[in-house]
C-alpha cells in the first residue's frame, strides 16, 4: 500500500492506494504516525476512494491512527469509502467511531 | 487431480498450494483464492468476502503461527468446489498452536497487543462465510476451514 499527503490549513490529507491489509499496514503506519506528529494537524482525513481491499488488519491501521489523531487532539475521518470497505467497518463499529464524509 | 471428500460429497475440483508464512504472500493467497472461486460465478460480494475471510486466516499464520521459530514456516491453502456450489478453503500451518481456541475466537480479542492488531479476524471469517472450523493444537499448529455456498453456482 501507498500514500500521498497533502496539509490545507489545519487538514491533513493522507490519499492512500492499494490493498489496506496486514503488510500494506505495517509499511506505512509508522510513516503516517510521524506526519501527524509532525504536522498537528486539527483534522486527519484518510481518503480511501483508490483502497479496494481492507481486512481486520486494515482496520487496524485506521484505528491506530485513530488513536494518533486523538493523542495531538486531531479528528480524524475517513473519504469516500468503497462498499466494501464500509461493510468491514461496520462489522467492527468502526463507522459509529470514525466520521465517513463523501465528495460531492 | 486430487480428489477430495467432505462428508460424502466429493469435490469437482480441487487444488492445495504451500506459500511461506510471510505477509507478501498475503495478497498472493487473496488472489488464488478469488481465481479458484471465480468458477463457481459468485457475485463481486461473494468474491469480496472469500477474498477477505482468507486474507484473515492467512494473516493469523503470518502473524502469529510462527512466532516462536523466527517466523519461518509455511502455510499450506487446499480449495475445493463441491456440485451445489460450494467452495471450501483450508489453511494450515505447523506453528505455535492456540492453547484456548474459544478465547481467540472472541471478537476482539488478540495474541499479539503490541502489534496494533484489531482482533476481529476470526469474527470476519465468521460473518463473511457460511460455516468456520477451528482445530489446533499447542505447539502442533492450527487448521482454520471456510466454507462458502455461491449462489451463482457452476
Amino acid at each position: 500500500m501507498n500514500f500521498t499527503h497533502t496539509k490545507e490549513n489545519a487538514t491533513l490529507t493522507f490519499t492512500l492506494t492499494g490493498e489496506l491489509d496486514h503488510h500494506g499496514a505495517a509499511a506505512t503506519r509508522q510513516a503516517m504516525d510521524k506526519l501527524i506528529r509532525d504536522e498537528q494537524p486539527k483534522k486527519v482525513v484518510l481518503d480511501l476512494q483508490n483502497v479496494h481491499f481492507c481486512d481486520s488488519s486494515g482496520l487496524g491501521l485506521l484505528m491506530g491512527r485513530y488513536k494518533t489523531a486523538l493523542s495531538v487532539s486531531a479528528v480524524l475521518t475517513v473519504k469516500d469509502p468503497s462498499a466494501a470497505v464500509m461493510r468491514i467497518m461496520r462489522l467492527a463499529g468502526l463507522d459509529k467511531l470514525i466520521k465517513t464524509e463523501r465528495s460531492a | 487431480m486430487t480428489v477430495v471428500k467432505e462428508k460424502n460429497k466429493t469435490a469437482l475440483e480441487s487444488f492445495t498450494v504451500t506459500l511461506a508464512a510471510k505477509s507478501s504472500n498475503e495478497g498472493f493467497a487473496r488472489a488464488i483464492a478469488a481465481a479458484f472461486a471465480a468458477r463457481l460465478d459468485p457475485t463481486v460480494e461473494e468474491l469480496a468476502d472469500i477474498k477477505t475471510a482468507v486474507s484473515e486466516a492467512v494473516t493469523n499464520c503470518v502473524v502469529h503461527a510462527y512466532k516462536n521459530s523466527r517466523g519461518k514456516g509455511d502455510i499450506r491453502i487446499k480449495g475445493s468446489v463441491y456440485a451445489d456450489g460450494t467452495v471450501v478453503f483450508e489453511i494450515k500451518d505447523r506453528g505455535c498452536g492456540m492453547e484456548d481456541v474459544e478465547k481467540c475466537l472472541q471478537p476482539l480479542y488478540t495474541g499479539d497487543p503490541e502489534g496494533e492488531r484489531s482482533g476481529m479476524g476470526f469474527t470476519v471469517m465468521e460473518s463473511f462465510c457460511d460455516k468456520l472450523k477451528v482445530r489446533s493444537s499447542p505447539g502442533k499448529g492450527t487448521t482454520v476451514v471456510l466454507t462458502k455456498k455461491i449462489g451463482g453456482g457452476i
